[in-house]
């Protein structure tokens, strides 16, 4: 079987198991932050955290339980990290400094998980377990709640209420995150990831370059579990600095193809909840369409341009295998980087900073979609909603009434609004590249010259804006700099559009709908799903084109 | 009900009026019946707009246009950049073209806006100042009248300010306001008591009650909307100008951090080519003519004779989906007619049609008339006069009687509703034949009147049969509802008849829905039910008791045959006073819309193509892999730039005709409409920008030194 069959078959599987999964995933989701009755150690919670869950909140409310939430979690994380040179089980690894420890602490409260640290040389297994995985579930389920009050603000008509919080950060965590985060463990603890609690092995005897004798050192640790919540709450934050390229995280092509099952699986089944939640399924199909749409034709693209090798070397080697597993091949490396950084996963499996320059640019395009195909946990959906938004703004008018999406009126609080969120990520990404390369010292840590170090730049920017997390490689991000810059732009790139995303869904919430006629926009039809592909990759487009062209444009075409 | 049914001027056209009340504007003619049709676009107005478009340069009116606005100051860095550099060819070049795109917008604004100039001149020579009798004898000038003075006017007298006629009757010239010179008549009490200042009497004496205070009339109103004085963003409007100021904010930051970035790849960019780049992105085409098609979608209604209160309104119209029509005047003819003679059992129908004609002589309603005609249509039984009959005796009709006929060589015929025939038939012991009441009540139930038509000879007194009289139904109504069907318009018929003749009348015209012996209370109530459901809704009216549900109706379109009451309440006023014309609204609203939708989306999708020529000249000397991206050709990395620029600045000026007449429209479904739509103007503003910056491209090139 060639390599590229071997690709295309990986992808066919992918696809079935996601199409067999996301209806009665996507349906239980809907039920779950539709339901009254709480469960019991879900009412412990509540109790021990003094919420009440049955309260209606607005959205200045909920966005408040978002951020006081978040606000919490970045200052346990960073407490956590300056203390790990005290704590027990931390391997003797010292405490983070604080450029460091409050980039983490960003990055993993921001479901971004970019790691300017070495996991096996910096976290023990207190702050792997207690504070990154922690975080792991939370961002996620903060992304979830959020997207679901946005859904909320469309189903619900004559209110300003989306919904309480705190259930539905409980909810997410204990109905749907940690059931399906236990069942993945188990699955990758049988397919080889470890899951322990030992020390550190040193394992001597190997080529270290300049002869037989050197030695390696292999820590344990709980990482199946933590690989699990990694993938499936597309946070990325490896427990090994290589990531899921590391055996002990992805030991096999299956574990490596169920991880992209992982990635993918809740963001696609999203549109089914969101399709259940505002009454017609049609609308989901629509949303997913789009998502998918995007999805495959990235990977299309990444798969040609990796498989193409029209230079020498490539040629040779038969395919673009630099910084890539021979056991995952072009293929699944390729699925999987475009699975990455569509979604706010950033979790890598082959070195970013390796592939072709084209598809370098089709990983950093991806982000720059705002990850919306099918983009982060919960982020991912409502990025996309915001997008139909505008996408409806525009078409709608075209059908000669005020433009309306799902019978709600999208008029100038709607608008502006849904501008706020797309403007805030390529203005983070644009304002703090050009200083990165305006100031002299920033861009001595791209480790290579010319476009391909403009890249590098302007990735880790990206990645962190769009809280992806994936790094290009090849830049030394451990530095007061872009500690303290990538750790704001996390910050920022993650609360701002959150909080217009609630305001959004309580404007649009307190509309009453507009019947459906036959002067209606249809927004379940194919016409709309092509508009608001053309509309995504045409303004997203537009906006970075120039700084494409200077880095994996300029690269690729050389 | 309220709709008065007998206006004396027919205000009930079957045929929609469209004509500009101001003979110095052209008029804009309907692309087919019942279309919007386009508006107009001449050339030479051009020409007249240019020193208006000038004065728009001043800073403190651009900063209203965030778009344009920052073409502006774009324009005003690169000329004091080429200030500094003389010998820049370029540099000067790119600024000529900015400038030109600057006053291009200006123009397409000050076009729009001199057409509403011009109709403001002449309406305000109507606007003499009309010196007022007060009742008490007093003279004082129109300006200082006060709301609740009673005044007098006479023949020749100008009506001094807007009121209500509270005594006598008199024939008025309101010329001045609807362009219509067939007087119309004024008179106290009912739906006909308003008079508009600045009209003329033209005959007797009518005693007026003052209602506006002055300054604030109807034709100083009129004045300020189609001067656009009054104009203001609609929430439409508002709403698109957010998404370009951000779309601008967004290329503003892909421009201004481009030069670092070019640094780092080693080339450095002028300030005119980072101005020159912003400028082709930012979304100046529907920015520069965004004003231009809300004064336009005003001014066609203007053309219409529909003055619009708000913009606000004509955005609703675009919106409507329950249409709330009267039936007589909108749907029907204004009167019932004849539409067959049904004989009992051994009459001929000649015989009836001859007896029917006869007895109608002396009916001069429009009911007696059309039984006359149709006998003479359907049977060719010329039309007798009154005269011709010697010794004849008419009994004409009365409202009393409900009967008319004649008593002429021995034979008395008479016609009327049933039950005045049937009282005369019995009271000359006559038989009433036993079909006659079947066939009467089967014109009933079909929705129809019938009138009886008995006779007295030698043979007795017998019924001979019954005419048919029914409401006719408009030709064209039943495409035109079809039409709104598609474009998820309902239509509710409102009637005073019963439920069994409105449903009859409602199915032959194809409506949606009905509601019959409709007070006013039911009409507000029918109003407030379809939007409860969300619905926005339109309706014409003209009494003063159809006030409130105007004033509840989203788009209220008051005749300007009616009430003061009824034309405050509402947000338009239809100076033709014809009800069909609010499909004619609805249209030009969503035509509004849509012609805003298109040039967005033209706009947007024209930057791809403006990438492909500037990105390539700007980068191609450091990565000159990009030069593949140069898919055009074009000649030089200057002559591309400069293409790109050139080709902004004219798209706007080639647009405006399309931005001021509103794009092409048809009645259908919305998917239909997008797809359409779409097509023309996604994929036509991708493509056209790649053809036209070549062929600019090729142009420039043959001059020297630039290719």
């Amino acid at each position: 079987m060639g390599p590229v069959l071997a690709g295309v078959l990986q992808l066919l599987a992918l696809m079935a198991a996601l199409a067999l999964a996301h209806v009665p995933l996507g349906t239980y989701m809907a039920g779950v932050y539709s339901g009254r009755r709480h469960w019991r150690v879900e009412r412990w919670i509540y109790k021990a955290v003094g919420a009440d869950p049955d309260t209606q909140m607005r959205w200045p409310a909920y966005a408040r339980g978002v951020l006081a939430f978040s606000v919490v979690g970045v200052l346990l994380l960073y407490l956590l990290q300056r203390i790990q040179g005290v704590l027990p089980l931390s391997l003797g690894f010292r405490s983070v400094g604080p450029a460091q420890a409050f980039n983490t602490a960003a990055s993993f409260v921001t479901n971004t998980n970019w790691q300017s640290y070495y996991g096996e040389q910096t976290m023990g297994h207190v702050v792997q377990t207690a504070g990154l995985a922690v975080q792991n579930f939370a961002s996620a389920a903060v992304g979830l709640a959020v997207a679901v009050a946005l859904v909320r603000g469309f189903a619900r008509s004559g209110t300003g209420v989306l919904g309480n919080f705190w259930a539905d950060l409980v909810r997410g965590t204990v109905r749907i995150l940690l059931p399906l985060a236990a069942v993945a463990a188990v699955v990758l603890v049988a397919c080889g990831a470890i899951q322990n609690f030992s020390g550190i092995h040193e394992v001597g005897q190997f080529f270290d370059g300049h002869g037989v004798g050197g030695s390696q050192q292999w820590n344990g640790g709980a990482v199946a579990s933590q690989e699990a919540i990694k993938e499936l709450g597309t946070n990325g934050g490896g427990y090994f600095n290589a990531n899921s390229a590391h055996p002990f995280e992805n030991p096999t092509p299956f574990t490596n193809l169920f991880e992209i099952f992982l990635i993918l699986v809740i963001p696609f089944s999203l549109t089914r909840t969101f399709g259940v939640m505002v009454g017609s399924v049609r609308q989901g199909y629509a949303i997913l369409a789009a998502m998918a749409a995007i999805w495959l034709g990235f990977v299309a693209l990444m798969m040609w341009t990796e498989f193409a090798h029209r230079e020498g070397a490539l040629r040779i080697a038969g395919a673009a295998m630099e910084g890539k597993e021979v056991r995952f091949g072009v293929g699944g490396s390729s699925i999987f980087a475009v699975s990455t950084t569509l979604t706010s996963t950033g979790a890598v499996d082959s070195a970013h900073s390796s592939l072709t320059g084209f598809g370098g640019g089709i990983a950093l395009l991806g982000m720059m979609l705002g990850e919306i195909a099918p983009g982060g946990v919960g982020s991912g959906l409502y990025g996309i909603l915001v997008m139909a938004v505008i996408a409806v703004f525009i078409a709608g008018l075209m059908v000669g009434r005020t433009p309306e999406y799902l019978g709600k009126k999208i008029g100038s609080r709607e608008i502006k609004l849904a501008a706020l969120y797309i403007l805030i990520t390529p203005a983070l990404v644009l304002v703090f590249t050009a200083f990165a390369m305006a100031l002299p010292t920033p861009p001595r840590s791209a480790l290579n010259p010319g476009a391909h170090g403009f890249s590098e730049v302007l990735y880790a920017y990206t990645s962190a804006a769009n809280n992806n997390g994936s790094a290009f490689a090849g830049l030394n991000a451990n530095t007061d700099w872009f500690n303290i810059t990538t750790g704001l732009v996390m910050l920022l790139g993650r609360f701002l559009p959150v909080v217009f995303v609630l305001a959004l869904a309580g404007s649009l919430g307190e509309q009453r709908p507009v019947p459906v006629t036959a002067g209606t926009l249809r927004t379940e039809k194919p016409l709309f799903t092509g508009l608001l592909v053309g509309a995504v990759l045409i303004v997203v487009g537009l906006t970075y084109f120039p700084a494409l062209a200077l880095g994996p444009l300029a690269e690729g075409l050389a | 009900m309220t709709t008065s049914t007998q206006n004396h001027e027919n205000p009930m056209s079957t045929v929609p009026r469209t004509r500009a009340p101001h003979s110095d504007v052209p008029t804009g003619h309907p692309s087919g019946p019942g279309r919007v049709g386009a508006g107009f676009f001449d050339a030479r107005q051009l020409v007249r707009s240019l020193p208006d478009a000038s004065r728009k340069l001043d800073p403190r009116v651009m900063v209203k246009s965030p778009v344009m606005f920052v073409v502006w100051t774009g324009a005003v860095l690169t000329t004091a950049f080429s200030l500094t550099r003389p010998g820049d060819w370029f540099g000067w070049a790119i600024s000529f073209w900015l400038w030109l795109t600057v006053f291009f917008a200006n123009l397409a604004e000050a076009v729009a806006e001199g057409r509403g100039k011009a109709q403001a001149d002449t309406l305000r020579r109507a606007k003499t100042d009309a010196v007022a009798r007060r009742i008490d004898g007093t003279e004082v000038p129109g300006t200082e009248l006060r709301v609740g003075d009673l005044v007098v006017c006479e023949a020749g007298d100008v009506i001094p300010g807007d009121g209500d006629v509270v005594e006598g009757v008199a024939s008025v010239d309101e010329s001045a306001i609807t362009g219509e010179s067939a007087p119309v008549i004024r008179e106290s009490g009912g739906d006909r008591s308003a008079v508009t200042g600045g009209t003329r009497v033209l005959s007797d004496r009518i005693v007026i009650k003052i209602t506006t205070r002055p300054g604030e009339t109807f034709i100083d109103r009129m004045i300020g909307l189609v001067e656009g004085a009054a104009r203001q963003k609609t929430p439409n409007e508002i709403a698109l100008n957010i998404l370009l100021a951000s779309l601008t904010i967004v290329f503003l930051l892909a421009c201004a951090t481009l030069p670092p970035f070019a640094a780092y790849a080693g080339t450095h960019l002028t300030m005119v080519v980072l101005v020159a780049l912003l400028v082709c992105l930012i979304p100046t085409t529907i920015g520069a003519l965004l004003s231009a098609i809300g004064i336009a979608g005003m001014d066609r209604l203007v053309q219409r004779n529909v003055l619009a209160m708000s913009g606000r309104a004509v955005e609703a119209a675009g919106d409507v989906s329950t249409l709330l029509l009267d039936k007589t005047g909108t749907i029907t003819l204004g009167n019932r007619r004849a539409a067959e003679f049904v004989p009992v059992r051994g009459t001929t129908a000649a015989e009836l049609a001859d007896a029917a004609q006869l007895s109608s002589l002396a009916d001069e309603t429009p009911e007696g008339r059309s039984v006359v005609v149709l006998a003479k249509e359907k049977y060719g039984l010329r039309e007798r006069h009154q005269g011709e009959l010697a010794g004849a005796e008419w009994i004409a009709f009365t409202a009393q009687t409900r009967m008319s006929g004649v008593d002429v060589d021995g034979r008395g015929i008479r016609k009327g509703a049933a039950g005045s025939v049937i009282a005369w038939v019995k009271e000359r012991g006559g038989q009433i034949a036993e079909d006659a009441d079947r066939l009467g009540e089967e014109i009933a139930a079909a929705g129809g009147t019938p009138l009886l038509v008995a006779v007295e000879d030698q043979g007795g007194v017998r019924v001979l049969g019954v005419i048919h009289l029914k409401d006719v139904v408009k030709a064209g109504m039943r495409g035109r509802f079809d039409e709104l069907r598609r474009m998820g318009i309902r239509t509710v018929m409102i009637t005073g008849d019963n439920p069994l003749t409105a449903r009859a009348i409602a199915d032959e015209a194809g409506v949606d829905d009905f509601l019959a012996e409709a007070t006013p209370e039911d009409k507000m109530a029918l109003i407030r039910r379809e939007q409860s459901g969300g619905k926005l809704v339109a309706m014409t009216g003209d009494g003063t008791n159809d006030a409130p549900a105007l004033a509840q109706a989203d788009v209220g379109v008051a005749m300007n045959t009616g009430t003061s009451a009824a034309k405050e309440a509402g947000n338009m006023v239809d100076l033709d006073s014809d009800p069909t014309k609010l499909i004619e609204i609805v249209e030009i609203g969503k035509q509004l819309l849509i012609t805003r939708g298109a040039l967005t989306t033209f706009s947007i999708a024209n930057d791809v193509a403006k990438y492909f020529a500037i990105i390539p000249a700007m980068f191609a000397a450091v990565h000159p892999g990009l030069d593949s991206l140069n898919v055009m050709r074009l000649s030089s990395p200057s002559s591309a730039i400069l293409s790109a620029v050139v080709f902004n600045a004219l798209v706007i000026i080639a647009l405006v005709p399309l931005a001021l007449r509103g794009v092409r429209y048809r009645p259908t479904s919305a998917d239909r409409m997008l797809r359409r739509n779409l097509v023309v103007y996604g994929l036509g503003g991708l493509v056209a920008p790649f053809i036209g910056i070549k062929l600019i491209d090729l142009l420039l090139s043959l001059i020297p030194g630039i290719g």
